[in-house]
């Protein structure tokens, strides 16, 4: 705005050299069309799709190795027509779901607790952290021996792989709060559960979005580990049946899907970010 | 006139160096107090225990209930807009008396906005609305012009006096400017070797003028105190600025 008052100012004076002076021009961001972002990441997947499909058609890649892409189309077909697709989403989205809920909500609580409080600092943070080191696979035999081949298992296995990515993630951004602003507010009387919710968790946000990507990604590591060992429903059901007849189409359909949660979860993830946090996009 | 507050025999120390020591001090209700001191001279220290933000290590301080603080950064929650940051941690349902509290300041229209689009003036104006609309019977102020730029920080004096003026809390005002203590002031100190050097009022009269020979001579006084060597023409030319 001033660069631009100055201009006209010496362009109303007559005799004013100002041959080598310039407009400044700053780097504007253009507006993308509708839809331009989308099509440009949409780019990849289309071509490994074309290669997959190239290959196939070429005999390169023979039925035995991976079916092609019109016979997962054709299996994907089979499967929903004959309901198993559908059922075993339904199965497996609920038990990751709701092992993600619980690994989220403790690894939220514990990192909040452990990252405001001293207390919880000395308390827990040093077993949570031995804890973390164990890897979530080795519990597959005891909780089978605990629980039994039941959906608690399952549940409880995707919770606790969920609950440590959060965790970390939450105790790293509450303990990176600034303490100045805790210290105003306080001095302002609000109290610590209001300071929390107020400035803690919305200033911690870039990590609990971490965090939430991270334990996201372990739910449906997770979830595969858990149905591919004892299930008799789910993706991880349909895999190892269609491990036993040899069904490369069947097979590729799963890690399709699997493939797609990611794709959702990372969505998912994108709209938070923006939806949560207008703030950060009004700064300079 | 009743008392605000009340400080006998103060005495902080950090490790074992005393930063204030044997420190007396009465503001009284409604009377505005302004503590100069050279940097490191332990004017946040005091202020920060009027706050109940720090510790005494002895002595004896009482202060009123309500009390407010404006600190030398604004200190605003950036994840909330400037409104929630006036009416921060108030009980609910008083956005229109934040909303009275921006008018006073001159931001009304910035209520809706986020913090970390205010220019650093501005910001600062919130954080002063942030103190005023919870009423306090004590307002401390540290420095909270130091960061600005002077044209600004004048705007700001002549804000902070009017609004001083019309809802009396007491107030003490931490500040190393001479001039700024001056002109806002009923009452100037001079804080040096953790003890008050100077409490004296401020006799010179409204609307102060920095040309005004009463004016001149207190400020050559203090600077003084403050260790700073003044010669004649030089607290001239100073005085114009
Ligand atoms: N938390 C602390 N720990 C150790 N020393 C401190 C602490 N706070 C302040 N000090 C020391 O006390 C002295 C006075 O500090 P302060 O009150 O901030 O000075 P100022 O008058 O500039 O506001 C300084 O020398 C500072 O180093
Ligand atoms: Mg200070």
């Amino acid at each position: 705005m001033t660069a631009t008052s100055e201009l006209l100012g010496t362009a109303g004076k007559p005799a004013k050299d100002t041959g080598t002076l310039v407009t400044p021009r700053p780097a504007v961001r253009r507006p993308r069309p509708r839809g331009w972002t989308l099509t440009v990441r949409a780019l990849g997947p289309l071509a490994l799709l074309l290669l997959w499909w190239a290959a196939s058609a070429t005999g390169l890649l023979t039925p035995d190795v991976l079916a092609s892409p019109a016979d997962v189309v054709r299996a994907v077909g089979e499967l929903w027509g004959n309901g198993q697709l559908p059922d075993a989403l339904a199965t497996s989205l609920t038990r990751s779901a709701t092992g993600l809920l619980i690994g989220l909500t403790t690894g939220l609580t514990l990192g909040v607790v452990t990252g405001f409080t001293r207390l919880g600092d000395e308390l827990l943070d040093s077993s949570l952290q031995t804890l973390r080191t164990i890897p979530f696979l080795s519990l597959v035999p005891l909780f089978m021996v605990w629980f039994g081949i039941n959906e608690i298992a399952k549940i409880l296995l995707i919770a606790v792989a969920t609950t440590f990515p959060m965790y970390v993630s939450t105790s790293s951004g509450v303990r990176n709060t600034d303490p100045k602003l805790v210290e105003a507010m306080r001095s302002f009387g609000m109290s610590r559960l209001a300071i929390v919710r107020q400035v803690v968790l919305p200033g911690a946000l870039p990590s609990l979005l971490a965090g939430l990507r991270l334990s996201m990604t372990l739910s449906v590591i997770a979830l595969i580990a858990a149905e591919e060992i004892n299930a008799t429903a789910g993706i991880g059901y349909l895999m190892a049946q269609a491990q036993s007849y040899a069904r490369t189409d069947i097979l590729a359909v799963c890690i399709l899907v699997y493939g797609l949660f990611g794709l959702c979860a990372d969505a998912v993830v994108r709209l938070l970010e923006r939806v949560l946090m207008p703030w950060r996009r009004a700064g300079r | 006139m009743s008392t605000a507050v009340e400080v006998s025999r103060l005495r902080k120390a950090f490790g074992d160096r005393a930063v204030l020591d044997g420190l007396d001090l009465t503001i009284g209700r409604g009377e505005f107090v302004a503590l100069l001191g050279a940097s490191g001279s332990g004017k946040t220290t005091l202020l920060r225990i009027l706050g109940a933000l720090d510790g005494a290590d002895a002595g004896e301080v009482l202060v009123p209930r309500v009390r407010t603080v404006v600190f030398q950064e604004p200190r605003l929650v950036p994840s909330k807009r400037v409104l929630a940051n006036v009416t921060v941690a108030l009980p609910r349902g008083q956005a229109e008396r934040g909303r009275r509290a921006l008018a006073e300041v001159g931001l009304e229209h910035h209520a809706t906005a986020w913090p970390a689009t205010l220019s650093g003036g501005e910001a600062q104006r919130v954080a002063l609305a942030r103190a005023l609309v919870r009423e306090p019977e004590l307002l401390l102020l540290d420095e909270p012009f130091a960061a600005l730029d002077a044209l600004t920080r004048l705007r700001m004096q002549d804000l902070v006096g009017e609004l001083c003026r019309a809802h009396r809390p007491a107030v003490l005002l931490v500040t190393h400017d001479v001039d700024e203590a001056v002109r806002l002031a009923d009452r100037v100190c001079v804080l040096r070797e953790g003890r008050l050097v100077t409490d004296e009022t401020v006799a010179v009269a409204r609307p102060r003028d920095p040309g005004d020979a009463a004016f001149a001579a207190l400020r050559r006084r203090l600077l003084a105190d403050l260790g700073v060597r003044t010669a004649a023409h030089t607290t001239e030319n100073g005085a114009s600025a």
